[in-house]
């Protein structure tokens, strides 16, 4: 260890500190979903159970979750997808505009979510698209599909080209070899690389108003429940449950990327 | 895979393997099926979306039928320039930026060495999934958490009172903070990334040549890192440049966000909010050139 | 790269511009158009859904709370399942009606002539409302809701906005809208204001009353001078609001946290808030005040127009009205309404009745540029009202 004895109990007291930061907040959720009254107020009033049986009877809910799900296993498979094929031809090849696909991939991320979503709204509106569940999908997976770029390219960085000339000598063809020697090397970057587009799909809000019309996904369930009066412990029950949740793929996908390292944590 | 035994000939191929060696013998074409879907939808829809939302920036709107007019004109520039409101806006969100990035890199830096060099493989596990969970609660919730928290009756106040301070309330701290709150994983991510990939032998080198801890951290550790922060920083920068949710839940002044959402989602004032969103537009544009400079792509 | 090769790849990158330039071409176009023109002229079968934009409040079915419900039953009644979307200002409210997904709207006056001008709502064949038989004759052929003598839409019921505070912090109750207005307030930071371009007809009303040399005879008639002054009040407001709401619930929590402690307000507001125990009181200042008079109107395209009708005709009888005039706090459009309140007083308590008190109201309205009087036309249009209000927002 190169580190000092006194660096690493700093680090450690950084980290403990760190990590309280981030989780209050989501103590403040939990607990607000016991509420017994309706409000903001703090200190609570009261602990209850009964918010998390109308969270369930909540046919909106259900359905707005039902949209997310959809909208989100849609616009993750179409961005694995899209962000495979860049991958491979950005790693594999060498061509005229190869440096710009990883600054074009990025742009839909790093411009402010407002702009996406204005640009998209009017370009679907323009061709008559109705905006929908397909025009969201589309809408999420172009803003996703860097996050499987990424971690697509990373792993093809380190898989020799050589083994696909290899399995080429051996008489394979171009799918099998795709299929026997790429892809099952490529497969746990894709998941890391999925389940995070799946993350972003499913809490986007802002490009998600812009393309989706009369339905609603979680997060559009949860703006106009907000502005709601009696409606903020319910919101506050669906969030408890999201986060329990997702703690099972997360953890899962960390597992399954080989445990520890950098590919666990999927790279943005 | 066909078997080829000796003295029969092979049977003959089938349509994939086909057109695998047509596409052996054209590498080109090949590239292209590869490109054409991503480069195809990259290019023509979302860039030409923006172009069209570029251009829409030099109409205008007839205010009454709330109908957007194809006169082409610099008038909505001319008003961003002119009025001081504009660039006070932008100031404010760039400033607001800025500080959340830096915020969160030294938030972020602590975290992701314990994580990277010092967390034994199973804390390594864990700390990740402890620091993925949160970007699964609800975006919206964790921001009215925190006006739960920073009300004039909250939680912060509530612990402060007994010492007699009192919390910033709703402002621009408040938003500097929830900000800083909101996208520090992104920020965690890549410095643990880049971290990991930090070699030991560096630092015991370094240490072998006489080079205290803050030396080494500041010409060994700082340097191979930096890529990683600037990757980490687009997204604490981008995100705080265009939101405008935020800034309504716990602040009291508006941000360019705001202003685009006010034209747009609420005025029908397509042009306008056009030509301001180009601001953030240009300035992100530019980051991302600087940030592809300082090697960031390769640290996402 | 070999001649082929890069011949290859300059004419897929032509190929790609050209198709995204075409995407460019394509949205340079022209604009979608106008509506279909005429009145529906007999109803037809009911379509089994239909689609509502409204003020909070306005469409309640149990959600909220279940002894607040005036849709199950007409659901129940017509088949007509109702969707409704909360929105929480009138140009909100204006670019969803444009999108049109939805067949109708709860719109103030500052929203319906623009639909009217922009070929979005169509004119409404009153024959088929039965209920509109009864509504007051004071909110019928109004300049909100009746153009060139077509009328556009169904009274659903009118309000003024009040001036709210705390009890426990504001000790003297206020009776003039000058407390929101002073920069010496000792309540700066807890003020709060409606976040909407048409809070600036409040500021000149104010003006109109204190400042009688301006020569301000109509708060949403404003010429340079009169506008400008009105602004110069608003940024001074601006040190002292904490909060500016249009989100009625943020608003109802700012109260209840004690972040707003005195402002402008919706009578819901103060009876949500008094329902939780939070001690406020309500006035209606001696300056008068802005307030709303809103018409249900249908979009010149409505997916589902015959439901519309019939939850036009729903809204405005006497029962719902009554229903919705209690929950909102505002005093309903049919005359026959006040029978059915549960309040008995309610009726008299909000003006129902009383022309004389709504001429110190002054309805939400779209400034125009024409001022209507013998000025001409140098008012100020709403468009430049946006762009002030984001001027008094930002600084």
């Amino acid at each position: 260890m190169v580190e000092s004895r006194g660096l690493r109990i700093f680090l450690k007291l950084a980290t403990s500190f760190t990590l309280a930061f981030i989780y209050v907040p989501l103590l403040v959720i939990v607990l607000y979903a016991f509420n017994e009254r309706r409000t903001l107020a703090w200190p609570l009033p009261g602990l209850t159970l009964k918010w998390f049986e109308k969270a369930v009877n909540n046919p909106g809910v259900r359905d707005a979750l039902l949209t997310s799900l959809e909208a989100g296993l849609g616009a993750t498979a179409l961005a694995v997808v899209l962000g495979t094929l860049a991958a491979i031809a950005v790693s594999r090849y060498r061509f005229f505009g190869r440096e710009t696909i990883s600054f074009l991939v990025i742009l839909p991320i790093a411009l402010p979510g407002i702009v996406t979503g204005m640009a998209l709204n009017a370009t679907f509106r323009t061709w008559g698209f109705d905006l929908g569940l397909f025009t969201v999908i589309v809408g999420h997976a172009t803003f996703c599909i860097v996050v499987v770029y990424n971690n697509a390219v990373a792993r093809m960085r380190r898989i020799a080209g050589s083994l696909d000339e290899a399995s080429m000598d051996l008489g394979a063809d171009t799918w099998q070899t795709f299929r026997y020697v790429t892809f099952p090397q490529l497969r746990t970057a894709l998941l890391a690389g999925g389940l995070l587009a799946f993350a972003l799909s499913f809490d986007e809000v802002i490009v998600t108003t812009f393309t989706i019309g009369g339905q609603q996904t979680l997060p559009i369930w949860i703006l106009s429940n907000l502005s709601r009066p009696n409606q903020l412990p319910i919101v506050n029950v669906v969030a408890v449950f999201v986060i329990l949740f997702s703690i099972i793929p997360v953890y899962l996908a960390q597992r399954l990327s080989g445990g520890g390292g950098a590919e666990a944590g999927g790279r943005i | 895979m066909s078997a080829v035994t000796h003295g029969e000939t092979p049977p003959p191929d089938g349509l994939g393997r086909r057109l695998s060696a047509f596409l052996f013998r054209h590498p080109h074409l090949r590239l292209g099926g590869l490109l054409a879907a991503p480069a195809g939808w990259l290019v023509v829809a979302y860039l030409g979306s923006l172009a069209v939302l570029f251009v829409a920036a030099f109409w205008r709107l007839d205010p009454l039928a709330t109908k957007i007019v194809h006169d082409y004109s610099l008038d909505n520039f001319r008003t961003l320039v002119e009025e001081d409101v504009y660039r006070k806006i932008a100031f404010r969100t760039v400033g607001t930026a800025a500080a959340v990035t830096i915020t969160d890199a030294v938030l972020a830096f602590p975290i992701a060495y314990y994580m990277a060099r010092i967390a034994s493989p199973r804390m390594k596990a864990a700390l990740i999934v402890a620091i993925l969970t949160p970007l699964w609660a609800s975006y919206l919730v964790k921001v009215y958490a925190w006006r739960i928290i920073l009300q004039e009756q909250g939680v912060l106040n509530w612990t402060l009172d007994p010492i007699g301070l009192a919390g910033p309330g709703f402002g621009k701290y408040a938003l500097w903070l929830v900000f800083s709150y909101l996208w520090l994983p992104f920020m965690i991510l890549p410095i643990y990334a880049g971290l990991e990939r930090l070699p030991t032998s560096l630092l015991e080198a370094s240490a072998d040549l006489g080079g205290r801890g803050f030396r080494t951290f500041r010409s060994v550790v700082l340097p191979i890192a930096f890529p990683a922060v600037v990757a980490g920083s687009i997204f604490t920068f981008s995100l705080t440049l265009g939101d405008y949710i935020a800034p309504q839940i716990v602040g009291t002044r508006q941000f360019i966000g705001n202003v685009v959402f006010a034209n747009v989602g609420v005025a029908g004032n397509l042009p306008l909010a056009a030509a301001f969103a180009t601001v953030p537009v240009v300035i992100m544009v530019v980051y991302l050139l600087l940030a592809r400079r300082a090697g960031a792509f390769e640290s996402l | 790269m070999s001649g082929r090769k890069a011949r290859v790849a300059r004419w897929a990158v032509l190929g790609l511009i050209v198709a995204a330039l075409s995407v460019v071409a394509a949205g340079c176009g022209g604009d979608d158009g106008g509506g279909a023109e005429g009145a529906l002229a007999e109803l037809g079968e009911f379509e089994g859904e239909v689609s509502l934009i409204a003020w909070a409040g306005y469409v309640e079915d149990g959600s909220t709370d279940p002894a607040y419900d005036w849709v199950t039953g007409f659901e129940q009644e017509t088949g007509c399942q109702v969707t409704s979307k909360v929105a929480n200002t009138s140009d909100e409210m204006v670019t969803l009606m444009k999108t049109g997904q939805y067949d109708g709207l709860s719109a103030s006056g500052n929203a319906s002539l623009r639909l009217v001008a922009g070929g979005d709502i169509a004119p409404v064949n009153l024959d088929l409302i039965p209920n509109y038989a009864d509504v007051f004759e004071d909110l019928k052929d109004q300049p909100y809701n009746t153009v060139d003598g077509t009328p556009y839409g169904v009274p659903h019921g009118r309000g003024a906005n009040l001036l709210m505070w705390r009890t426990d912090v504001v000790k003297e109750a206020p009776d003039s809208w000058g407390v929101v207005f002073d920069e010496n307030s000792p309540y700066k930071g807890k003020v709060t204001a409606y976040d909407d371009s048409v809070y600036i007809a409040d500021a000149a009303l104010y003006l109109m009353k204190t400042q009688p040399d301006l020569g301000i005879t109509n708060p949403y008639e404003l010429d340079d001078t009169q506008f400008q002054a009105s602004i110069d009040l608003l940024k001074k407001q601006g040190t002292i609001v904490g909060e500016y709401w249009s989100d009625y619930t943020k608003s109802q929590a700012a109260f209840s946290s004690g972040d707003s402690v005195l402002g402008t307000t919706w009578q819901v507001i103060a009876n949500l808030l008094t329902a939780e125990k939070v001690p406020v009181e309500v006035t209606l200042p001696t300056e008068g005040a802005t307030g709303w008079s809103d018409t249900w109107v249908i979009h010149s395209n409505a997916a589902h127009p015959n439901c519309m009708y019939a939850w036009m005709n729903h809204i405005i009888s006497p029962e719902a009205n009554a229903a919705v005039a209690e929950y909102f706090g505002e005093a309903p459009s049919n005359a026959k309404a006040c029978d059915f309140t549960a309040d008995k007083n309610h009726c008299d308590t909000f003006h129902a009745a009383d022309p004389a008190y709504w001429e110190d109201v002054y309805y939400w309205i779209t400034p125009l540029v024409d001022c209507g009087d013998d000025r001409g036309d140098v008012c100020k249009d709403h468009s430049e009202w946006v762009q002030a209000w984001t001027e008094i927002r930002g600084s």
